[in-house]
């Protein structure tokens, strides 16, 4: 199993990636920029974010919405940010592609002369509702804020979330977005790949006719990451909700290193589906849980690896700590059963044979080929990322979980209806988070 | 290499042609109707049993009962348990969803194609003889109990219900289809059972199957796994049709507010009973929305969002049900611009039938986008079984995906603007609104739709 594709490099280093599939009559333009939030500055978080909103506003040669002659041609189009990077995509009908090449690079080349003060303006109102409607407004919806400020130290990329701090957001200024666009928004920090109804040929002198006039910008500083926590901390936060939630959160591998995918898949043996240990235990006999969730998050820099469990009306967190805690030095002692493992392993197998349905979008195949191309500087890398879950085995699996899950510090966040501490961890601290 | 001439956008060559799947029929013996479509695909088969009736088929003091059982049908079947369906499910990768709508339930799943006859008779099991044992029902309902919950400290729900119950009002669409704390305190397990014998018949149920095999194959398959299912001829009959009910004429009130103190945003509905998917008018209506808010560039979200930064986006759209399905418009905004926020989503509903009709250009945008990208709906198996299954739901014809864009294509401007008279009614919208009283202030009352009136959510 793989996807087939070819890779070239422009004058101006840009990777431009073309995999074949004539299925629909539509191309997948797919661009990633390697920046996220983990490249902003304390102070001014939440830039990243706000930024790609910008990229949607015009460009010096199509100084208006850039929305509407992709949509008119039959596009669809949209674009995300997180902490390692940025991307961009459209799809669309083949006789369009040209069009959307345009745009994109664009945006690339000539973003700047367009930028105007009312559009900043209202792109950070824009991004300020965003805020309040998926956070604050959002049961529970605070609580990675406090996670990531308690996992990582203020001087760590990882310490903030991307969407940001309000106060941030509301510093910013144009002069930042012009400096952020210089520094991160040029050929050689990008990664472009176009999937689906296009011959190779064609697919690579188009992104050269359209994105090799764009000069190669300078190579962007160097992220460092300060030391994550060294003691355990557990914390407390009151919420507009009505059953209390824990959480429980380690660091564990940054993507593709030694034990990401022992621990993806410890997760799935601890809570996912009804016959996974933590719900099988919590929900389905004990009914002490109302839910329970648990994956590896692995990033660039590091992985956080965390536990969620929502109490049943009545418990404390107290009693779902133990079993949780319980669950996990089980695993580390004796491992999954050969049973759990392989159910796991099916499951992943098919998830990689799903995610080549689709060319283009969040997820499809031009947007994992720009993954694996960014991160790992190949990407032909689907094959040997389903080798690494192939290769757990019981064994594996335990060591990776008592590497990193036991007597490793976490946090542990109790968020409990207001009012309600009484259901929290006991000597939790409690913390503000706007 | 010439350089790109940057003064103009290039304009885009004609559209590539796709040739739609083709639908294979079967009706079995017991009344089945098997729909399957040989799609060229990876690896992947996805199979839908549609049930005729959904949450509109509760009773008036039962909503929830269809959702509750669809919930217990994957908890074990003829000797397995609910662990050990789950098992079954992982170990094929398998991807099950079992979904009820207002007018039907779908029991659906996705596997990779090696597990495509176990699939099969799997949904086959947990359909036609599920479990419903005490112990899990009571699970189950406790589950879904503190599910209810949380959705007390959810905006949309709370702006969704309140919605549904100020427009429809005694009408069947009226009821939260996932139940009330009071109904579902109040269901039995007999109850669950009785639904269950009365509902799921093979008797104008259809079974959907998309994957990479031909069509013989599949339909062959289908047989084998369903061809047994016997109807059950001594029950009463199933409502299954009861959202076709006549809907009420005016809403319970024109402005309903639903007190959430602190709410950091205000969750606005507005709109009012418009039509069923029946409509003879349904592609006009597809534009008419399109323009209006069923897109990015449309008029409300240039407005609202582009323009004066109040939302992180807004949308409308006509939920097209077998009886009369809502207009709806649907937003979050910041507390204190609810008002302005009000004001300007009203105005746009207004003007469009009127002052500001749908021009040339807005009709060609929406036909446009439409049409061109009609064919990524046809991409993985899902997407194409899920929608065969609604063309069986709303009884359409099996030349329908090849007759959408030629259709879609025909729609005059008189025919939009016409349908912008005929199925948005300024007179009978409703708005609703989830926030903070405090914050919106009292100009709410100057909106022209009287003063709010609390409403509180059925939960």
């Amino acid at each position: 199993m793989q996807i087939p594709y070819t890779k070239k490099t422009l004058g101006n280093g840009l990777d431009v990636i073309v995999h074949e599939d004539h299925q629909l009559p539509m191309v997948a333009v797919n661009l990633w920029y390697h920046v996220g939030s983990k490249n902003e500055r304390p102070g001014r978080t939440g830039f990243a974010h706000l930024f790609e909103h910008l990229m949607f506003e015009g460009s010096k040669h199509h100084d208006s919405g850039y929305f509407e002659p992709l949509q008119r041609a039959g596009g669809l189009l949209n674009g995300s940010t997180n902490t390692d990077r940025t991307n961009y995509w459209e799809v669309v009908p083949t006789g369009a592609l040209e069009l959307a090449l345009f745009m994109e690079s664009d945006r690339m080349g000539f973003l700047l002369p367009a930028l105007t003060e009312d559009k900043f303006t209202n792109q950070r109102d824009v991004v300020l509702n965003e805020r309040r409607q998926n956070y604050e407004n959002r049961p529970y919806g605070l609580a990675g804020v406090a996670l990531a400020a308690a996992l990582f130290p203020p001087d760590h990329p990882y310490h903030w979330i991307t969407i940001g701090d309000p106060d941030d957001l509301r510093a910013a200024s144009l002069d930042d977005v012009r400096t952020f666009f210089e520094t991160y928004y040029h050929p050689g920090n990008a990664s472009l790949t176009l999937a689906g109804n296009i011959e190779t040929a064609r697919a690579l002198d188009l992104a050269e006719r359209y994105f090799g006039e764009i000069p190669r910008g300078p190579a962007p500083p160097p992220v460092t990451a300060g030391i994550p926590i060294t003691a355990e901390r557990s914390l407390l936060l009151e919420d507009r909700v009505e059953l209390p939630r824990l959480y429980l959160s380690w660091h564990s591998p940054a993507m593709f290193h030694v034990g990401d995918a022992d621990l993806d898949l410890g997760a799935d043996v601890l809570a996912h589906g009804k016959t996974s240990r933590l719900y099988k235990r919590l929900v389905y006999d004990r009914r002490v849980a109302a839910d329970v969730s648990a994956y590896q998050h692995s990033r660039e820099l590091s992985g956080v690896f965390q536990v969620a469990c929502t109490a049943a009306a009545g418990v404390s967190l107290p009693v779902l700590e133990e079993a949780i805690t319980e669950a996990i030095h089980e695993m580390a002692a004796s491992g999954p059963t050969a049973d759990e493992l392989e159910r796991a392993q099916a499951q992943t197998e098919a998830q990689f044979v799903y995610r080549l349905q689709t060319v283009g979008g969040f997820g499809g195949k031009s947007d994992q080929l720009n993954a694996y191309n960014v991160f790992n500087g190949n990407p032909g890398f689907f094959d040997d990322d389903l080798a690494r879950y192939r290769s757990v085995t019981p064994a594996s699996m335990a060591a990776a979980i008592g590497r990193w899950l036991v007597g490793q510090p976490r946090v542990a966040l109790s968020l409990v209806p207001r009012g309600q501490q009484q259901l929290a961890l006991a000597g939790s601290t409690e913390v503000a988070v706007s | 290499m010439s350089r790109v001439d940057r003064s103009r956008l290039p304009i885009p060559g004609p559209a590539g042609a796709f040739v739609f799947p083709r639908i294979e029929r079967l009706r079995l013996s017991n009344g089945l109707e098997v729909r399957v479509i040989s799609h060229r695909s990876v690896p992947v088969a996805s199979m839908v049993l549609l049930v005729p009736g959904g949450s509109a088929s509760d009773d008036t003091d039962r909503p929830g009962l269809v959702s509750l059982l669809a919930d217990l049908l994957d908890e074990g079947s003829r000797g397995m348990s609910a662990l050990d369906v789950s098992d079954r499910i992982a170990r094929m990768g398998g991807d099950l969803d079992v979904d009820v709508n207002h007018d039907s339930t779908i029991v659906g799943l996705t596997t990779l194609d090696r597990f495509l006859e176990p699939g099969l008779s799997l949904v086959h099991e947990i359909s036609t003889a599920p479990n419903l044992t005490d112990a899990d029902f009571a699970r189950v309902r406790q589950l879904r109990l503190e599910r209810l919950r949380q959705l007390r400290d959810h905006p949309g729900a709370l702006a969704d219900r309140s919605f549904a119950k100020v427009v429809y009002q005694t009408h069947p669409y009226a009821q939260p289809g996932y139940g009330t704390a009071e109904s579902l305190s109040a269901i039995t397990v007999g109850e669950v059972r009785t639904c269950h014998a009365r509902m799921f018949q093979p008797d104008g149920a259809t079974l959907v199957l998309a994957a990479d095999r031909p069509a013989s194959q599949l339909l062959a398959a289908a047989e084998a796994a369903f061809g047994g299912w016997a109807n059950d001829r001594t029950v009463t009959p199933f409502p299954r049709d009861r959202g076709r009910l006549d809907p009420p004429r005016v809403p319970a009130t024109r402005l309903g507010l639903v007190s959430r103190p602190g709410s950091a945003q205000s969750e606005l509905r507005i709109g009012h009973v418009a039509a069923s998917r029946s409509t003879p008018d349904y592609h006009a209506i597809i534009l008419l929305n399109a323009v209006l808010g069923g897109q990015f560039v449309s008029r409300l979200n240039m407005n609202l969002r582009e323009d004066k930064g109040y939302t992180y986006g807004v949308r409308t759209g006509f939920d097209l049900r077998r009886g009369m399905g809502p207009f709806v418009l649907q937003t979050s905004v910041g507390s204190d611009v609810t008002v302005p926020a009000l004001r300007e989503s009203l105005r746009e509903l207004t003007e469009i039938r009127g002052e500001r009709p749908v021009t040339a250009d807005e009709l060609a945008l929406a036909q446009s986008s439409v049409a061109l990208g009609y064919p990524r709906g046809f991409e993985t198996v899902q997407q194409v079984a899920r929608s065969m299954a609604q063309l069986a739901l709303h009884e359409l014809p099996d030349s329908y995906f090849e007759d959408f864009v030629p259709k879609l294509l025909a729609v005059t401007l008189d025919e939009v603007n016409g349908a912008a008279k005929r199925y948005l009614d300024p007179e009978r919208m409703t708005a609703v609104v989830v926030g903070d009283p405090a914050t919106i202030g009292d100009a709410i009352g100057d909106l022209g739709l009287g003063a709010p009136v609390p409403v509180i959510p059925p939960i």
